[in-house]
């Protein structure tokens, strides 16, 4: 692996060991889908740019609800039937690439609870890339935007202990970390359990402000929204 | 029951001629025409009525069946359905009305048609009671017992809209719009369809508002007409009373068809 080269040449002290690397790398793979913004459901795109979303606001549900539901279920199935057989064959590989286990009760449960709230924070955020295609009528730029900027904040490209200090000082006030780095350094246990528990805290208001963000937005659109044809 | 006033909306449409040079034009600087699709146009419609809206293409009929059912924000006017103010109280105003588009489908594409309706029921909270009782209606009187188990893209479109039809149903709406119902259907469906939605409007006092183009559809539907050209109200009333306006301007001896009276109609407003 590359980054076991880079390590066993490197002189300084890294940020992060090797271990809670490979630790960190098996829990992206393993909750892809929980993380990845590009994880997209072309149905809404298509009831968007098709008008077909006539239909969904005969609904007696607010639509803002009922796609975060959507989304936050596909998300949830997909990951189930992704992350079991991941886990299984990263936790009996040998050493050094096998996937070590929270050190103990109180990290495995800040574990759960932080990334939760990540992947809350993630629907949010890609609920925003659904609503910006009632304006563009399409959902390739949003999406290759927010895809590349937000996985590269989120850590997804290089870890963020390995980015340089300048750029980790930006990553880390935006948002996007907390969806999939931060869950992954807590079961590490890169960060500790008492500086998680100043975190979750963010995790939750940032959380709020994207919902609320995303709600003032799509009652925004769709007032304006013009359904053609028909 | 409904009551419409002085509702208009226009669209800016975007214009560009043909050719790279004038996309990449319309990058910078776009033009706009204002399309007026409807003025100042008004009705009321009293419950268990069934109203044919008519107009030719363009007129802006489906336009006014998307502000009544909610979902689009007209310029101007007022709307009173039963209390609600479609686009102001959307959640809980569509609860009592169903809606089909003869252009779209509310049917979840790959899941069999009872999938749909079982999540229909569970999106309107129809207790369960009232919806077996519904879905055995429906699927008696529109004759659904082989298809429903189909999944949707397997059906053919005159099954298909039975369904849809179905599925708009299934929460014992008080008012019922349909536009262009019969569109594309062969003459057995749509007989199917013009005698169901006779049966729900007289069995459950249904208030139906219609919009289509064939003319043999109104004219076994629909009691009272509102014709609308070019976004304006042109006439509303009683369908029999238009064709002894009419039917006088006819020289021949045999009685015109309603087709052709309709014909004549637009000439009349010149709307063609």
């Amino acid at each position: 692996m590359v980054f076991e080269a880079f390590y066993s040449q490197t002189s300084v002290t890294p940020t992060i060991s090797l271990q809670q690397l490979i630790t960190y790398v098996w829990l992206q793979q393993a909750f892809l889908s929980f993380i990845m913004l590009w994880f997209r459901d072309n149905e809404l795109f298509q009831l968007i740019t098709s008008g077909n979303i006539a239909y969904e606001m005969c609904r007696p549900t607010g639509i803002y609800g009922f796609w975060y539901a959507k989304l936050l279920a596909q998300r949830i199935s997909s990951a189930v039937l992704r992350c079991a057989p991941i886990l299984v064959v990263a936790v009996f590989l040998p050493q050094p690439y096998r996937l070590s286990l929270p050190s103990d009760l109180a990290t495995a449960t800040l574990f759960v609870i932080a990334l939760l709230l990540g992947l809350l924070i993630l629907v949010s955020i890609s609920m925003l890339i659904y609503i910006s295609t009632f304006v563009t009528m399409s959902a390739a730029g949003s999406l290759l935007m927010f895809g590349v900027i937000g996985e590269f904040l989120a850590g997804m490209v290089i870890p963020i202990p390995l980015m340089p200090d300048w750029l980790q000082s930006i990553v880390n006030v935006l948002p996007f970390r907390l969806t999939a780095d931060f869950p992954f350094r807590v079961y590490s246990g890169h960060i500790p359990a008492r500086e998680a528990l100043e975190l979750i805290p963010i995790q939750l208001v940032w959380l709020f402000a994207l919902l609320l963000i995303g709600k003032f937005a799509m009652g925004k659109a769709l007032r304006r929204v013009v359904i053609q044809g028909g | 029951m409904i009551t419409v006033s002085g509702i208009s909306k226009s669209f800016k449409v975007a214009k560009r001629s043909s050719g790279v040079r004038s996309a990449v034009k319309s990058l910078f600087r776009r033009e706009y025409t204002e399309v007026a699709a409807l003025s100042d146009i008004s009705f009321s419609i009293e419950p268990g009525e069934i109203v044919g809206y008519i107009g030719p293409n363009g007129a802006g009929k489906s336009t006014t069946i998307k502000v009544i059912s909610g979902i689009l924000v007209p310029d101007s006017g007022t709307c009173k359905i039963m209390g609600y103010t479609p686009w102001l109280d959307r959640v809980a105003y569509v609860k009592n009305i169903g809606v089909v588009f003869g252009q779209r489908s509310q049917l979840w594409w790959d899941v069999p048609v009872i999938d749909s309706f079982d999540l229909l029921r569970d999106i309107y909270d129809v207790p369960e009671a009232e919806y077996q009782s519904n879905l055995k209606l429906l699927t008696e009187t529109l004759d659904l017992e082989d298809i429903i188990r189909t999944p949707v893209r397997q059906l053919s479109l005159g099954q298909r809209m039975r369904c849809e039809i179905a599925a708009s149903l299934l929460h014992s709406p008080s008012i019922l719009f349909l536009d262009e119902p019969t569109i594309g259907l062969d003459a057995v469906s749509k007989i199917a369809v013009r005698q169901f939605i006779t049966r729900i409007n007289q069995e459950k006092g249904v208030t139906i508002i219609l919009t289509t183009h064939d003319m043999n559809d109104i004219e076994a539907l629909a009691q009272r007409i509102i014709l609308i050209g070019k976004g304006s109200l042109l006439y509303d009333g009683d369908i029999h009373a238009l064709r002894d306006r009419y039917v006088n301007a006819f020289p021949s001896e045999s009685t015109p068809s309603i087709e052709e009276i309709i014909v004549r109609m637009y000439e009349e407003y010149q709307i063609t």
